[in-house]
């Protein structure tokens, strides 16, 4: 993957210094860049894609780079903050560990976010499904990526559970059923690019909040009981969604390896937010009680930005 | 040299069954539904469906969220 574009002030600062092009100079402040929305999420997506696959025009040495790593810092500060008021304003009870794979089921019944597997399922035109799956790509062309980071950082009995839900994942040590590759595969099927990375140009602010927020918790130990409670909110609310999504998929003639990558979600979702809610956040909770409160600010993250992902999504097509 | 047996210092049973929902089952290389066709086992763990209305039986599909207990 190359570089992406710049979107404001600050990206085009890192981009150049990435790319080491120019005088890039000092970064930024962080009063030009606070207006841009748009600017600050591509640039914490970059920093961050620096810890996953890279760039093939930039310096590798860059992930560790420490004028880099204070902007990231700032920027990851800076959304940690914004999703960690959002779940403040709901006003969580403390909840106690024995009680966490119950409370991961209220944050997900309470849940009312819209449903793009909905529209896609009834009402979506084949334009609007293709402008999806470009944006889903960004995530799922690196699906579980995150979360990977995380099993180093568990108790015995959650790192044994998250290497059974991971290895599902990564398609049970056949390669030909990776996730992320079954992904790849429906999007050449239905006439996308299917590169790592193809469509981060086109990714809306949402969706890269959407992504760098779960890079976030998967690349701190810190907010590793986080990182698994949205871990588990994603695979609570995947299973029944995919249905629909193969639905959709089948209704506009898009059926084949798409629809099959979803067909997929179907069953092994199923299987994995078991695996999420009881066996990794059930356990981890329990070993480290601390964790508890910190799962369910995690799962309410997940809901919470893909609620916005969905709805600023919607409204760009007129659907809601 | 005999190695000794791992410590069973957790339980870890091949048969969960899921409070309102479907029972997981660790290890199998096969399952034979209702009808008696056999389906090979491709995970470590699988969930079978318990209340008879997933899309897909014998597997789980979360179907069983969406009925009324
Ligand atoms: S138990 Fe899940 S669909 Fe029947
Ligand atoms: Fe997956
Ligand atoms: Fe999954």
């Amino acid at each position: 993957m190359r570089l992406p574009k710049p979107r404001g002030p600050l990206s085009e600062w890192l981009v150049a210094r990435l790319a080491g092009t120019g005088v890039a100079g000092a970064a930024p402040t962080s009063d030009s860049w606070a207006d841009s929305w748009d600017d600050e999420c591509i640039s914490l997506w970059t920093l961050h894609e620096l810890s996953f696959r890279g760039f093939e025009d930039a310096d590798d040495r860059a992930e560790w780079d420490p004028g880099l790593l204070g902007v990231r810092h700032d920027l990851e500060t800076a959304l940690e903050a914004r999703l960690r008021e959002r779940w403040a304003r709901t006003d969580p009870a403390p909840v106690a560990p024995e009680d966490v794979p119950a409370a991961l089921e209220t944050v997900v019944a309470e849940d009312d976010g819209p449903s793009l597997a909905d529209h896609v399922r009834r009402h979506a035109d084949r334009d609007q499904v293709l402008e999806l799956l470009r944006q889903r790509s960004v995530y799922h062309l690196k699906e579980s990526d995150p979360s990977a980071f995380v099993v180093p950082r568990l108790p015995v009995r959650a790192k044994a559970a998250l290497m059974a839900l991971q290895f599902d994942e990564y398609g049970d040590g056949d390669p030909n059923r990776l996730h992320s590759h079954l992904f790849a595969r429906g999007l050449e099927a239905v006439g996308l690019r299917a590169e790592y990375g193809a469509y981060v140009d086109d990714a809306m602010p949402e969706n890269l909040e959407m992504n760098n927020a779960g890079s976030l918790l998967g690349l701190h130990r810190r907010l590793r009981g986080a990182a698994m409670g949205h871990l588990a909110a994603f695979e609570m609310t995947s299973s029944l969604p995919s249905r629909k999504m193969v639905q959709g998929l089948e209704r506009l003639e898009l059926d084949g390896p798409m629809s099959a990558y979803y067909d997929e979600h179907v069953e092994a979702d199923a299987i994995h937010e078991h695996l999420a809610s009881r066996d990794i956040c059930g356990t981890l909770a329990e070993d480290e009680p601390d964790q508890a409160d910190e799962i369910l600010f995690g799962a309410f993250t997940c809901l919470d930005v893909e609620a916005r992902f969905a709805s600023a999504l919607l409204a760009s097509w007129g659907a809601r | 040299m005999t190695r000794p047996p791992a410590p069973r210092d957790f339980d870890h049973p091949d048969v969960v069954l899921v409070p309102h929902g479907p029972m997981l089952l660790r290890g199998a290389e096969s399952v034979q539904d209702v009808d008696g066709t056999v389906h090979p086992v491709e995970r470590p763990v699988v969930a079978l469906c318990r209340c008879d209305k997933s899309s897909r039986l014998p597997w789980c599909d979360g179907t069983h969220k969406v009925i009324p207990r």
